[in-house]
């Protein structure tokens, strides 16, 4: 019983922090809530019986690149969109793409549907679950079978500092 | 609890981040829903993962999160860049590259 208050809480938590993310005009705000929504994610984590990722979401999604956003925000000093430039018609009514935008979005949320009433409900969570959560378990998948994975991670990261230094390097500035 | 209900809960967050991304105009938004729709990415994998009881899932979890934060900064240093170019974070009116 507590599992489902739990499981739908963070759930409203989620989506209506990931809505508002998408409503708001001012970016600002968009920012702390889409912390929150990862703030509930991670509550999921935990009752997903994934404590570790939980917390690497946390320090990393909510903790580090929030703040990364939030710099940008303030960097870029233009805080408000002008909502009165927004399209009002509606979707099916526009002309040419947008039209086959709006067409093709309706047919996914019905495959989706489609998908999730063809696929009936996959029962209760089995299979072996003692060893699971365990940080020596991840890491021993992690640094044996998907080690060059990991390396590559790791590159990736070395190749994104520089590009990121570079990007933000202002012309002329030394 | 089943994993059916995270998998309509991931499919609705990526849904979310899918509309903004299609809707919105300002390009730090279209990277935050960006990054919402990795997030949904994220639920479902660690669903899977208890489903079949395999750390597989969020080993890679925790893959998706390191390319997430690489992408995040490399992607919030272009639009710094930009932003000092053209003075606009609208994306309607940065056509450099359209042909």
């Amino acid at each position: 019983m507590g599992e489902w208050l739990l499981f739908y809480a963070f759930s409203l938590v989620a989506i209506l922090a990931s809505a508002l993310v998408i409503g708001q005009r001012n970016p600002m705000y968009s920012v702390l809530l889409l912390v929150a929504s990862f703030g509930a994610s991670a509550g999921l984590y935990v009752q997903l019986d994934a404590p570790f990722v939980a917390v690497t979401q946390i320090i990393v999604y909510a903790g580090a690149v929030m703040v990364l956003f939030l710099y940008v925000v303030m960097l870029l000093n233009q805080p408000r969109e002008d909502a009165s430039e927004w399209d009002r018609t509606h979707p099916l009514r526009r002309p040419g793409l947008a039209r086959l935008g709006a067409i093709l979005a309706a047919l996914l949320v019905v495959e989706l549907g489609w998908a999730l009433v063809r696929s009936g409900t996959l029962g209760a969570f089995t299979g072996d679950t003692s060893s699971l959560a365990s940080v020596r378990t991840i890491g021993q998948v992690m640094f044996s079978d998907y080690v060059f994975a990991f390396e590559a991670t790791s590159v990736l990261i070395l190749a994104a500092l520089v590009g990121g230094v570079y990007l933000a390097h202002r012309e002329g500035s030394r | 609890m089943t994993s059916t209900h995270y998998l309509v809960l991931s499919a609705a967050l990526f849904m979310i981040g899918v509309f903004g991304v299609v809707t919105r105009r300002n390009i730090v938004i279209i990277f935050m829903s960006i990054e919402l729709m990795l997030n949904a990415v994220n639920i479902n994998l660690i669903a899977f993962s208890l489903q079949w009881g395999n750390s597989l899932g969020q080993v890679f979890t925790i893959f998706v999160i390191a390319v997430a934060a690489a992408e995040a900064a490399v992607g919030l240093g272009i639009i710094l860049a930009l932003y000092r170019n053209k003075e606009t974070i609208n994306i309607d009116e940065m056509n450099v590259m359209k042909w």
